[in-house]
């Protein structure tokens, strides 16, 4: 059986993969089904429960505790999460706009771009 | 209880203004950046201690001892009169020093404690977010554009990089960039900065605080660069600080490193040292290293005395 920090890992993967809120079912299913020729891999749905919760309460998935039985859906993007942890090591930054603009300095017009708008979305958020 | 109150309100002004001013200045400290965060722990250390025992004498001065003049007051602190020989001056250095007292130490659990909660929350995002770099399963690969190195410390630590970094570096120089921030890691750095941004933090008026915690985070990056030429030679590093401008130094979670740390005059003093070459050569004589040290251990000496002699330890 896959350490639950792996398993953490698969299961948002599951969810960002998809816009819909699965059940742990739904999402045991699909997580026994990619590791089908691997029976030591198999998980029950109780291991799913408990990684759901463990990830309910790091803020990486949202429960809707309204239908039975409850489902899950990721609370936000792998990329708004990526934004989350480059504004948390910039911010420690004194000086941010200095920094950035040393970083935007180093970085393709494309990339520069993509930059651009995660910072204004950032500000805004 | 006069003169200790004297001899430590001395050491206490000097350490506050005049000597972390010149040692600021001071070339130095760049050929041996070890000792001179040594020497930054000793004023750091030995100016509170001294600000606080200097109080403490001024307050305790109409009995023979700090422990005598608590017994004393003790009983008025509930109810009566201010015991005769005690004034309002007393009373008010005695309140003054377990306030200063307090608020070190409130802040620099504060501090800690925000560290740690940052500490968590990025080896959570780490862990699901990052994959390892093939061969190397201890660095972690972050996918996004903007090239950044920083380190993740703890009983598990992670150093991580974004591909946009990855990309943007040679082998040998992402290998400088790793052996950076794994020295930041083994050394404890988070530690020492950590107590500077809890001081800085407690008295964020004082320019002297900020001088400190800045001097204290380029020696910290002046050390992990050492030790990433140890790993890999000065070139490599050099040619990687070069391409990402602080791409290598924004680490050191979880201090205030990127720009704080890496604003232009630190990042010339970084590159003049590589450029510097021999290391050997560069790096400050022995005697010069065993002085400083030597001034740093009896800065913590003189207080540690004083407050011995205070409690009626030592005769005075």
């Amino acid at each position: 059986m896959a350490n639950l920090g792996e398993l953490e890992r698969s299961v948002m993967e599951q969810l960002w993969a998809t816009d819909a809120a699965l059940t742990a079912n739904e999402l045991r299913d699909a997580l026994g089904l990619r590791d089908a020729a691997d029976r030591e891999r198999a998980v029950a749905t109780t291991t799913v429960l408990t990684v759901l919760s463990r990830l309910e309460r790091k803020g990486f998935v949202a429960r809707s505790r309204d239908v039975r039985p409850h489902r899950y859906r990721a609370l936000l993007s792998r990329e708004e999460h990526t934004a989350e942890l480059m504004h948390e090591v910039l911010d420690r930054a004194s000086d941010r706009d200095a920094a950035l603009a040393r970083f935007v300095g180093t970085a393709t017009a494309g990339e520069a771009a993509t930059l651009r708008r995660l910072l204004d979305e950032l500000t805004r958020g | 209880m006069l003169t200790l109150a004297a001899v430590l309100g001395a050491l206490a002004l000097a350490l506050a203004w005049p000597v972390p001013v010149a040692l600021a200045r001071a070339a130095w400290p760049s050929r041996a950046p070890a000792v001179a965060l040594a020497l930054w722990e000793a004023i750091a250390l030995a100016g509170g201690l001294s600000m606080i025992g200097c109080l403490l004498a001024l307050g305790a001065a109409p009995a023979p001892s700090l422990p005598m003049a608590l017994a004393e007051l003790a009983p008025a602190l509930a109810s009566g009169p201010i015991p005769a020989g005690y004034g309002v001056l007393h009373i008010a250095s005695l309140t003054l020093a377990a306030a200063v007292a307090v608020l070190l130490m409130l802040n620099l659990a504060l501090t800690a404690v925000r560290a740690e909660r940052e500490r968590r929350r990025q080896h959570q995002l780490v862990d699901l977010l990052s994959d390892p770099l093939p061969g190397d399963p201890r660095t972690r690969v972050l996918a996004h554009p903007v090239p950044l190195a920083y380190c993740v410390p703890g009983f598990r630590t992670a150093t991580v990089l974004t591909d946009g970094l990855v990309r943007a570096l040679e082998p040998d120089e992402l290998d400088a960039v790793i052996a950076h921030e794994r020295t930041h890691l083994e050394q404890l750095h988070q530690l020492v900065r950590l107590a500077f941004r809890a001081w800085h933090s407690a008295i964020p008026w004082f320019p002297i605080a900020n001088r400190a915690e800045r001097a204290v985070i380029t020696l910290t990056e002046m050390l992990a660069d050492d030790g990433a030429r140890r790993a890999v030679g000065s070139p490599a590093l050099a040619r990687a600080i070069e391409r990402v401008g602080d791409a290598g130094e924004s680490g050191a979670y979880p201090d205030a490193p990127a720009s704080a740390a890496s604003d232009a005059a630190m990042l010339t003093a970084r590159m003049t040292r590589l450029g510097g070459g021999d290391t050997v050569d560069a790096s400050l004589p022995r005697s010069a290293r065993v002085a400083v040290l030597s001034a740093a251990a009896a800065l913590i000496a003189v207080p540690v005395l004083a407050y011995a002699a205070m409690l009626g330890i030592v005769p005075r």
